[in-house]
């Protein structure tokens, strides 16, 4: 192994192609005989469905068919969705329907689908169907699950929580009562829609010849999506082929089987034709999964000294309609809470509420924003509190690096002890302070104040789990010609895996990286895989990469060793040649090996390997790399408008090795600006009746460029343990403090009227009142 | 229903069409002429995916209708490249790392390619104001605005806007 590609700024692969609008996402497959869909959806947040009458709509011209939950029951095993997590953690009754037969319980849930010869005449008849709604009393705020008399969000369930959980370790009652300090907060954190710019979207094919159903998604999952797939639609999995195309982001909104994906499915069978639906923007943010509201009511102790002694409370989460993906959410935002920090006894209760909102499954960062959130929250409080400095509050409190690899009491989902696998906290601290001139701001600060302008510094820290297991997938292979193909469960959806695998590969094997093509998300060419999602992907699918290379240079050198009569020892594998180290005429192509090892008829075989230059690897892994963050924000607030500017923004990421540094760079500033527009632009808003209020992108506002800061991204670097690469997941790793750090640095800026930030995101409304209410106060104290 | 011709020029090509009244520019551009490149990420006008050039000027094709587009010259994200060879724009992105899932870009590089033939020597908040009708999701901008100031700098010392 060279070494020589890893570590480097490689350009990507894929982008010569996407720069000529030569891409192929969802809706560019070109079946050209394809029958659209468009559906009916709810408009009330909580209905009885009495009836539904589309004989106008069947009768429409270039209708070719309308399916009502009754008309797709019998094309499927079940209406309702398989339970996708382990039994017994929720009922059954927590799955959606592909279309719900007599209850409907979201704006925007999917419960008519119109099959015409184009999407115009698709919406056209859509129109034209009528649903009897019988209107039932929606819960829209999650705090009122709580309340005795709330109205049920779903008949079936009779009442709005699952079983509670409580999630914690040691003795908060002692660590409590024997506190020199304690104090409280009551805080919330909303995230909203994912919103990758391409939609959902599907487009399936059943050809009677092969008895194959092909199915294009937009998913981050081909192959869970084929499991589900062929169980609903009670098929072979084996004549099941999914393939994700160019997928234009998804952010965690991609990684669920949707009704529609399985509708669209069955249909295309049920009619023998080609059927393809694409999301619209609307439909985006009435029906694709979101992330939502924590609300936390929590006390911090701590001693004399100021070390913690503990944290406990209280977390009410939103789960919206159904729990598709079970209370992953909510699990990780607290058993991610306590972050960095020695917290020696902790307890939360959770109240898992259910809504009468779209179902909330993990978007990018998948709960531990809303943790972190919650943890630095306490922590500037009690600095405020105790006259100390935010940081070093948290220095006082970090995990050593002498104390990693650090077990924490606490289990992940898979049933492994949550253990810190390296990481230096002070050291991405020290780094930070260091950079932004942390020390010097009060002074600055005070010059501006003095100049009538209020800016304010932020500082947050954080961890995040990455690399989630079980296993992730690779198939690499040789070809006579001497291309090298790897096939990987893994998914393309713009993190530029493809690139950092054949920079993996083609480093490992000693070829050209321009000789290495990567295949994502196809279901034909490898048969177990699990996709994008928590960060993983470089990890468990790099990881099972560079095994699988790893173990076909092995098979080469042998091989060759045989052909050139001389020691494997003697030889090397440099640009696609086995060659013999100082002579370079002795040499043999890997192109030529896999000619030998595809065999000839009849012919004898090279003793000791087996058939094909090639080796698979299914990298297992239930441990999680955790990746660490320290970021700092200066902002400056107009008290009369409320509005938010950010002046500087520094991130420290430690995400162990670095494969690709300018992907992995790319990474952490989309990071940072999807946790800025959670923080100061985005919220997907309801009226009292559960109605979506925010369902442009005029209403729901994503961040801009005017608006955003140039980041400054610095390294640190503590590889991981856990896997081969020594690699930490990064995708999700910029985004952990990003909440936190903002509303550290607009209290800091707002300390002269008394300003504290409880909630993101942080509207523009409120902080204005919020600012007025501390004028007031000043001015009656004068 | 019926249908109204149409006669344009895509990409420095003439071309007549037979078109239905309520079809967008953009539906008309990726269905009709299979230039797939333009993408539609919200169909309201504030994405910007879809931007493609109409006589010059950015325009959504989301917004307008293909018999709009009768008599007008259309340029898409398929007409940037010359030959095999990327545009100085396009290289700088991939130089740059302006691309993630690539969505947004073709109407962010249709977007560009106007300002920096209208503004040749850019600020960095000049590129954000020309960027702001354009949504990212992925790259949080940064690397768009480098890749921009570069394009910018090699079209000044190359001598040609296009």
């Amino acid at each position: 192994m060279s070494g020589a590609l890893i570590g480097r700024r490689m350009p990507r692969q894929e982008d010569p192609r996407l720069l000529r609008g030569q891409g192929c996402y969802l809706d560019d497959v070109p079946v050209p005989d394809a029958l659209h869909a468009a559906f009916v959806r709810s408009a009330y947040a909580h209905a009885r469905i009495l009836g539904i009458d589309a004989g106008a709509a069947r009768a429409m011209e270039g209708v070719v068919a309308v399916y009502t939950a009754a008309d797709l029951a019998p094309l499927l095993d079940s209406l309702r969705f398989p339970i996708a997590f382990p039994p017994g953690q929720l009922p059954e009754h927590v799955m959606p329907y592909v279309l719900p037969p007599s209850e409907t319980v979201h704006v925007g849930e999917a419960l008519v689908m119109v099959v015409a010869i184009s999407r115009h005449l698709a919406e056209d008849a859509a129109e034209a169907i009528a649903i009897d709604y019988q209107p039932l009393p929606a819960v829209v705020d999650a705090r009122e699950v709580l309340a005795p008399d709330a109205p049920v969000s779903r008949l079936e369930l009779g009442t709005n929580t699952y079983p509670p959980l409580s999630i914690g370790y040691g003795d908060c009652d002692a660590a409590f009562a024997g506190a020199a300090h304690v104090f409280r907060q009551e805080l919330s954190a909303h995230r909203g829609v994912a919103n990758s710019i391409e939609g959902r979207g599907v487009l399936a094919r059943f050809d009677a010849a092969t008895a194959t159903l092909t199915v294009w998604s937009s998913t981050q999952m081909s192959h869970e999506l084929r499991n589900i797939m062929a169980a609903m639609l009670r098929m072979d999995e084996n004549r099941v082929r999914v393939i994700a195309p160019d997928v234009g982001g998804a952010f965690g909104a991609k990684y669920l089987a949707y009704p529609e994906e399985i509708a669209v499915a069955a249909a295309a069978m049920h009619l023998g034709r080609p059927l393809k639906w694409v999301e619209d923007r609307r439909e985006h943010l009435l029906s694709a999964i979101q992330e939502r509201d924590a609300f936390w009511s929590l006390a911090i102790a701590l001693d004399a000294q100021a070390r913690i002694l503990g944290v406990r409370g209280r977390l009410i989460h939103d789960q919206g309609a159904y729990a598709p993906h079970s209370y992953n959410v909510p699990y990780n935002a607290v058993t991610s809470l306590t972050g960095p920090y020695l917290v020696p006894n902790y307890r939360i209760e959770v109240v898992l509420a259910q809504t009468n909102k779209v179902p909330v499954i993990p978007v990018r960062g998948a709960g531990y924003p809303q943790g972190n959130f919650a943890m630095e929250r306490l922590m500037d409080c009690a600095a405020r509190e105790l006259g100390l400095d935010r940081a070093e509050l948290r220095r006082r409190n970090l995990i050593p690096v002498a104390a990693m690899p650090y077990q924490t009491p606490l289990k992940n989902r898979a049933g492994a002890a949550i253990t810190y696998d390296s990481g230096d906290y002070l050291q991405a601290q020290e780094l930070a302070l260091a950079e932004s001139g942390y020390a010097g701001f009060a002074e600055r600060q005070q010059a501006a104040r003095a100049a009538g302008r209020y800016i304010g510094i932020g500082i947050a820290q954080g961890v995040k789990g990455s690399g989630r297991g079980p296993f992730e997938s690779a198939t690499v292979r040789v070809q006579a010609s001497g291309r090298v193909d790897v096939f990987t469960g893994a998914l393309e959806m713009g993190q530029g895996i493809r690139t950092s695998l054949a920079q993996i590969c083609a480093d490992e094997l000693g070829v050209a990286q321009d000789m290495v093509h990567v295949v994502t998300g196809d279901t034909s060419f490898i048969h177990y895989g699990m996709g994008g999602f928590a960060s993983r992907q470089a990890i468990t699918a790099g990881s099972a990469t560079l095994l699988a290379a790893r173990e076909v240079r092995h098979k080469a050198l042998a091989v060759a060793a045989h052909m050139l009569a001389v020691p494997v020892a003697a030889l090397t594998v440099e640009n696609g040649m086995v060659v013999m180290a100082g002579e370079s005429q002795r040499s043999v192509s890997l192109a030529r090996i896999a000619e030998q090892l595809r065999g000839m008829p009849g012919y004898g075989f090279p003793p000791g390997v087996s058939v094909g230059l090639e080796a698979s690897n299914m990298f297992r892994i239930d441990l999680q790399a955790y990746a660490n963050a320290f970021h700092v924000c200066e902002v400056e607030v107009d008290p009369d408008t409320a509005a938010v500017t950010i002046l500087r923004y520094l991130a420290v990421q430690d995400c162990g090795r670095l494969i690709n540094p300018q992907i992995a760079e790319g990474q952490i500033h989309g990071a940072i600006v999807h946790g800025i527009g959670n923080t100061l632009f985005e919220k997907m808003v309801y009226d009292a009746e559960g109605t979506p209020i925010t369902t442009t992108l005029a209403d729901y506002l994503l961040p801009t460029a005017p608006e955003m800061p140039h980041i400054e991204v610095l390294w640190t670097a503590t590889p991981s343990p856990t896997n081969p690469l020594g690699i930490k997941g990064v995708a999700e790793a910029g985004i952990v403090c990003v909440s936190a750090v903002i509303a550290s640095a607009v209290e800091n800026a707002l300390a002269p009227f008394g300003v504290r930030i409880a909630d993101v995101p942080i509207m523009p409304h409120a902080l204005l009142a919020l600012i007025d209410a501390g004028r007031e106060g000043r001015d009656r104290a004068r | 229903m019926t249908l109204i011709p149409i006669t344009l020029e895509i990409n420095g090509v003439a071309a007549a069409h037979s078109v239905e009244a309520r079809i967008s520019l953009a539906d008309f551009l990726r269905h009709q002429c299979h230039l797939t490149g333009t993408h539609l990420g919200c169909e309201h006008g504030v994405c910007g995916a879809c931007t493609v050039l109409v006589d010059g000027r950015s325009t959504r094709s989301c917004l307008m209708l293909a018999v709009q587009a009768d008599g007008r010259e259309v340029r898409t994200v398929e007409g940037l490249a010359d030959g095999a060879a990327l545009n100085a724009l396009q290289q700088s992105f991939a130089d740059h790392h302006a691309l993630q899932c690539g969505f947004c870009t073709s109407g962010i590089l249709m977007t560009l390619t106007e300002f920096l033939c209208e503004n040749p020597a850019p600020d960095e908040a000049q590129v954000r104001v020309a960027l702001s009708g354009n949504i990212c999701r992925c790259t949080g901008y940064q690397n768009i605005v480098a890749a921009t100031l570069d394009a910018a700098a090699r079209l000044r010392s190359d001598g040609v806007v296009r």
